[in-house]
């Protein structure tokens, strides 16, 4: 299987610090912003905003974790059952700016679960999408991010993956290139 | 991805060790999901569930329809006597009536023993047992089950009574398949004539002196005294039973440790169980009501996942 290397380590640290960036200038204190974090992948984004928001001084951010599953359009239609994972949703995001954050942006289809998803826990004044990678021209649905780390453009069989290191300076993008 | 090793829920027996952890692991997802604002999933909305009642029923009943309306799934009841069951309509002619207006799973309860699994052989749709008989019950012991994790953690090693009617109760053999399965401990503790010949067969422990189950176990289950079911006096009075094998709060008080109360419901108050016990701290008769709903909807959604749209 061929393995191509989109955004090396340093490239990737430096989408995460402007992107980390964006989301202050737009949202500043951050008083009425719930960040939600997709699972499974997007919270690995998510906890390294949280970990650089830190570091510029935003100590009581307001986040949480929502799983998807059970609002998927799939249902019945893959031979195995959708598992679901765990959501951790402490904070009521009724009148809140809510910023979803995924890794990669791909047919669109888990953004509409999500937006259906979030509506259980109460009416969001706005909802946002933040996204590391956007595959291009792949969308099923009207949806595009409102803050994006990179475009790359990769065949429908290809896989983009991100691999989150323990330590944030060692994350990196990369495509598997589909064989057969 | 993980599956179901069965396509229909008949009985615990039936199922594996990897089924029950898949159905607890799911219904802690569901618990999560029917304790936010809005409650409700679409996973199921172009399935349709049909409830069949043979029997009386107000918490299964009331549970899998709930369950199946979280789910956003369709939902037809059928009670057997306010239908033309009393015309004399066979079980599959009326289950295949039912399936001709395009029913995707049925949900059962029979007063005789087999009916879910028979009916699973002559019928094609996806058969879930909600009780036949003094046979199984098997969403019952899974939710007996995931309460009794969810307080006590790994059941393995742990002690389970259950305690009172055994030889009618489809909860009792349900509720042995599971814990066993998980590895407890189980005994159980009743008059002989309500007994099981065969109880040794199923891997218990029998005692009939109460007392000492009660300073055995960390968990006792208390069955309701089936009067419906009995055909003849299977103990003098419920007062002598009341006496022997009933959980009073004096008895509690006296042991040497906290134990946790179960009850399948419902409650024969002053027979089985005292109010003061049912209503206590130790009871988590109420706690087995709300699981009962996650795990009704995760054993609805896991066997839904599997009837695939495009077969």
């Amino acid at each position: 299987m061929a393995i191509k290397v989109l955004l090396s380590e340093k490239k990737v640290n430096i989408i995460l610090r402007r992107l980390c960036h964006q989301l202050i200038e737009r949202h500043l204190d951050f008083s009425n912003v719930v960040l939600i974090g997709l699972q499974p992948r997007g919270t690995n984004l998510l906890k390294q905003l949280l970990i650089l928001l830190k570091k510029e001084g935003l100590n009581s951010i307001k986040f949480g974790k929502l799983d998807t599953t059970f609002f998927r359009d799939d249902f019945r239609r893959n031979h195995q059952p959708l598992n679901a994972r765990t959501t951790e949703m402490n904070e009521t995001v009724e009148g809140k700016n809510v910023v979803l954050i995924d890794d990669v942006l791909f047919t669109g289809r888990s953004i509409r679960a999500a937006l259906t998803a979030i509506d259980t826990y109460g009416r969001p004044k706005s909802i946002e999408l933040l996204v590391l990678v956007d595959r291009r021209f792949s969308r099923h649905l009207p949806i595009q991010p409102d803050y994006l780390g990179a475009q790359i453009d990769a065949l429908q069989g290809d896989k983009v993956k991100v691999v989150w290191s323990k330590s944030s300076q060692k994350s990196i993008v990369y495509l598997e290139k589909n064989n057969e | 991805m993980k599956k179901l090793s069965v396509a229909h829920l008949l009985g615990i027996k039936y199922l594996q060790l990897e089924d029950l952890h898949l159905i607890f692991e799911t219904a802690t997802h569901f618990k999560e999901v029917i304790n936010r604002p809005i409650k409700k999933v679409p996973s199921l909305r172009d399935i349709t569930v049909a409830n069949l009642f043979y029997e009386n029923s107000t918490r299964t009943k009331l549970s899998f329809e709930l369950a199946e309306k979280r789910l956003s799934a369709d939902v037809i009841n059928f009670s057997a006597n306010q239908s033309s069951v009393s015309k004399g309509e066979t079980l599959v002619d009326t289950v295949n009536n039912i399936l001709a207006l395009k029913v995707d799973m049925i949900v059962i309860r029979h007063p005789n023993p087999g009916a879910a699994h028979f009916l699973s052989k002559q019928v094609d749709s996806c058969i879930i047992n909600a009780g036949d008989g003094t046979h199984e019950h098997p969403s019952q012991a899974l939710l007996d089950a995931y309460s009794l994790i969810e307080r006590l953690g790994d059941l393995q090693g742990k002690r389970i009574a259950i305690v009172g009617d055994v030889l009618h109760s489809r909860v009792a053999l349900s509720n042995i398949y599971a814990l066993k399965m998980l590895g407890a401990d189980v005994k159980v503790c009743a008059p002989k004539s309500l007994l099981p010949k065969h109880i040794n067969s199923l891997g218990v422990t029998y005692s009939s002196d109460l007392m000492r189950v009660l300073n055995w176990c960390d968990a006792v289950n208390m069955l309701r005294v089936q009067n419906e079911r009995m055909d003849l006096s299977y103990f003098p009075s419920d007062r002598e039973y009341s006496q022997n094998f009933g959980l009073n709060y004096e008895r509690l008080k006296k042991l040497r440790k906290e134990i946790l109360v179960l009850h399948p419901g419902p409650i024969n108050r002053g027979v089985e169980i005292t109010s003061e016990v049912a209503d206590s701290d130790q009871a988590i008769i109420l706690d087995q009501v709300e699981n009962g709903l996650a795990i009704r909807m995760a054993i609805i959604y896991l066997l839904g996942s599997q009837l695939n749209i495009s077969e």
